[in-house]
């Protein structure tokens, strides 16, 4: 059944393109109907072709080690085009994933670690890609102009907190620093697709991989709620606003594609469910209420962008996604204070169980949207 | 979709060779040694599937199975549809699920790549383990806290599903008692009972939200006269004088509501009482053998009420020990718990142990999530556990920590009937 639906999405593409392959019977090998062999072991990762069509591509790897492993198909510069994680040994998985022409690298990661082994991928000629559609195109463009509006803050909201660390002033440093977050969990999965540059900016102190330094936003919250002590700071601020330049300016460049979009809507959406209901986020400021709403903001911003199109296929979920972000933000709206939000730690467990609940209520249809978004 | 009426089980055959295979013939020669310590038919019958249609549900009389995952439900919509779209959806999959297919019909591996599969897919390649999925509706479904009739249902609300009354020694947490739903899955392999109330869970995202759950293990009551007496975590015999689904006269007057006994939806039903009972191991373990059976009134070796000889022999409450005292102590927990001092009220029970890992002082956080069937709980339930909670000797060593109250409808008929159709329409 699944072949048989690719093979037909492929062949709708070749049509808009120039009646070609399909109608020959789409029997060239490595062609975007059959799915590329890809055989990972723990010392190497082979695929069945080093040259796929444009297009999208399904990459079929099937893990004969004995260490757990991922895959990941990168364009220059590391941006992860798509990737598998978690294959077991002796499973099978699928990659489904859009590649315009270009040069590629595919790399399996036995023991989910390090830079993987790498092999050369070659995408040739020209398809339709999948925002070919005029209202998925239209998302997407939409969305670059989102990310553009919450960059244009994020980057001064920086300077200002990054300032205020240098200038030792904790109050002013404490006020700010939900502020530039906001800007940043807005746009998280903009922000994913740069690999290490998220962990660096947002990473939590028990996620920091073996030889990697604690930076970013939470080390500085620590030293301002954990200890108080920022007179040591200022290097650590320095590096994160470097950070921050550097992700604008790739963030501004970068186009999702619609699936891109509707996956990161429901990655925001667990994202508070994981780190924000439960106060992990932020767990010595407590802000991270801030951090929720930003985050469906963010999730609002990406489902707004496909609208237009979703409308098209499904008014129906529409509907039941404008109602239920409705009912989340008046959830939400209940904890407010002031021009931000109550703390994580003023919240009963009763009131974060009616958080959780609508949070749920909530990703539920979203996590729909990709299924429609891709379908047809 | 062809797939979706390949049952889990033919699957397992089908596959061949592929990885799927490999799991899935790991799985049936699981089944196999367990059955070959049992009895061959025994094995035949774990892996089994129990009908899901029929008068009444199944999951009550059923020959209980020996794992539990029992989930009580808050429901966060104030729509009666969705509740009604709800209970149809959960039908369709209590049906599928029981008879050993995926949860949804699509399945677990067989959708769109971009969506998640409207199966979880943990219970690919196993056998449907004699799952049983029971639903039933808590008072507040018919009125909420302040008095609101929530779903336009509050007239039905049966007499019989009255609050319960507080009794003696009650130490209720109020965040594991209660709910508006609650379904209890059992089967012979956790697996596939966690796996019916995840995927249930799932499917009510957005309508209901889980209030609580308990997973259990090792069935305390037999509820066939064709199963053995389990043992409870006490060590003695539980369940003996159960009502037994062979009693079809007992079921008629004790467990089934019968016409006219309330609303007409109920009638076919049965009302279901749960208490999660802590029992406070270590003192227990330190008690001598004979203040043991003392304090149950039984044997711990063979289950024999005390001054009988075999575990079936009639209890004899007015018999005299060698010293003119009772054979069967004035407090112990048989005498208190026997119908004929309480009216002859009896329960089909079918609770199971639990152990929930420890308690943070070292002691064992386990004991009895306790389940009984009952025609009417102000007649059955209400004055045996009064009868207990005032005296029964064994108080000293339980703690009653959660406690629901639900009305399960009776049976899904057919395929185009529901869980509940009779409550809405």
């Amino acid at each position: 059944m699944r072949p048989t639906r690719v093979l037909a999405l492929a062949c709708a593409g070749a049509v808009v393109a120039g009646l070609s392959a399909c109608t020959a019977g789409g029997q060239e090998p490595g062609a975007a109907g059959g799915p590329v062999a890809v055989s990972a072991s723990d010392t190497a990762c082979e695929l069945a072709s080093a040259e796929v069509p444009a297009g999208t591509s399904v990459f079929s790897i099937k893990n004969g080690g004995a260490k757990v492993t991922e895959f990941y198909v990168y364009a220059p510069g590391d941006r992860i085009m798509g990737e598998v994680e978690n294959i077991a040994p002796g499973l099978t998985r699928e990659l489904h994933v859009e590649l315009p022409s270009g040069t590629y690298e595919a790399a399996c990661k036995p023991g989910m670690i390090g830079k993987g082994i790498r092999t050369a991928l070659k995408v040739t000629g020209s398809a339709e890609p999948l925002t070919a559609d005029a209202a998925l195109a239209d998302a997407t463009d939409s969305y670059q102009r989102y990310v553009r509006s919450q960059t244009d803050a994020l980057l001064p909201k920086t300077e200002e907190f990054v300032a205020a660390i240098k200038a030792g002033d904790v109050a002013k440093a404490k006020a700010l620093y939900p502020v530039a977050r906001t800007y940043w969990e807005r746009i998280e999965p903009v922000a994913e697709i740069f690999g290490d540059l998220d962990p660096k900016i947002d990473g939590r102190e028990e996620v920091i991989a073996d030889g990697m330094e604690f930076t970013g936003f939470h080390r500085l919250e620590k030293d301002l709620w954990a200890t108080g002590d920022i007179s040591k700071s200022g290097p650590i601020a320095d590096r994160l606003l470097a950070d921050v330049k550097e992700i604008v300016a790739k963030a501004n460049a970068e186009k999702l594609t619609p699936l891109q979009l509707a996956n990161g809507a429901k990655e925001l959406l667990d994202e508070v469910a994981t780190g924000k209901i439960t106060g992990e986020e932020d767990r010595y400021s407590h802000t991270d209420l801030w951090d929720f709403a930003a985050n469906l903001e963010g999730s609002k911003a990406a489902i707004a962008a496909l609208r237009p199109a979703l409308e098209q296929r499904a008014p129906d979920l529409v509907k039941q996604l404008d109602s239920e972000f409705a009912a989340t933000e008046a959830a939400l709206g209940k904890h407010r204070s002031g021009d931000g939000w109550k703390l994580h730690n003023q919240l009963s467990q009763a009131e974060l169980k009616e958080l959780s609940d609508v949070i749920n209520a909530l990703a539920e249809p979203i996590s729909k949207v990709a299924a429609t978004i891709a379908a047809k | 979709m062809s797939e979706s009426r390949v049952s889990r089980r033919r699957v397992m055959t089908l596959a061949g060779l592929g990885v799927a295979g490999v799991a899935g013939a790991a799985a049936s020669a699981g089944a196999l040694v367990r059955g070959a310590i049992d009895a061959p038919a025994a094995a035949q019958e774990a892996a089994g599937a129990v009908p899901f249609y029929g008068d009444h549900q199944a999951g009550i009389v059923t020959p209980a199975q020996d794992r539990l995952h029992f989930v009580a439900f808050d429901v966060i919509t104030k729509s009666r549809e969705r509740l009604v779209d709800l209970l149809q959806e959960w039908t369709q999959a209590a049906a599928r699920m029981t008879a050993g297919r995926d949860a949804g019909a699509i399945g677990a591996v067989n959708g769109a790549p971009e969506a998640p599969p409207d199966d979880t897919g943990e219970a690919l390649d196993l056998p449907p383990s004699g799952l049983t999925i029971t639903v039933g509706f808590g008072p507040t479904l018919f009125r909420d806290a302040t008095g609101a009739d929530r779903f336009g249902i509050a007239a039905k609300r049966p007499p019989a599903l009255a609050d319960l009354p507080r009794f003696p020694h009650d130490a209720l947490d109020p965040a594991i008692s209660g709910g508006d739903l609650c379904v209890q899955a059992c089967a012979h392999d956790p697996q596939v009972a966690v796996h019916a109330i995840r995927n249930l869970a799932r499917i009510g995202m957005g309508v209901v939200s889980v209030r609580w759950s308990q997973l259990g293990f090792g069935r305390t009551s037999s509820t066939s006269t064709a199963q053995a007496t389990p043992r409870n975590l006490f060590g003695f015999k539980d369940g003996t004088a159960n009502l037994k689904a062979e009693e079809t006269d007992l079921l008629r007057d004790q467990l089934w509501v019968q016409p006219g006994d309330g609303p007409d939806w109920m009638t076919g039903g049965s009302y279901l009482v749960t208490r999660k009972i802590r029992m406070l191991i270590e003192t227990w373990d330190r008690s001598p053998l004979a203040e043991q059976e003392a304090i149950i009134g039984r044997t711990k070796g063979t289950g024999a009420p005390l001054g009988r000889q075999r575990e079936f022999d009639e209890i004899d409450l007015a018999a005299k020990g060698a010293d003119g005292q009772p054979a069967v102590p004035v407090d112990s927990h048989v005498r208190l718990a026997h119908h004929s001092v309480n009216g002859g009220a009896r329960l089909l029970r079918r609770g199971y142990n639990f152990v929930d890992g420890s308690d943070g002082l070292g002691r064992l956080n386990a004991g009895l999530f306790f389940i009984a069937y009952q025609r009417d709980p102000r007649k059955q339930f209400v004055p045996i556990q009064r009868s207990l909670a005032g005296s029964d000797a064994l108080n000293e060593y339980l703690r009653h920590v959660s406690s629901g109250l639900f009305a399960c409808p009776r049976g899904v008929r057919d395929g185009g009937d529901y869980l509940g159709r009779a409550l809405f329409e």
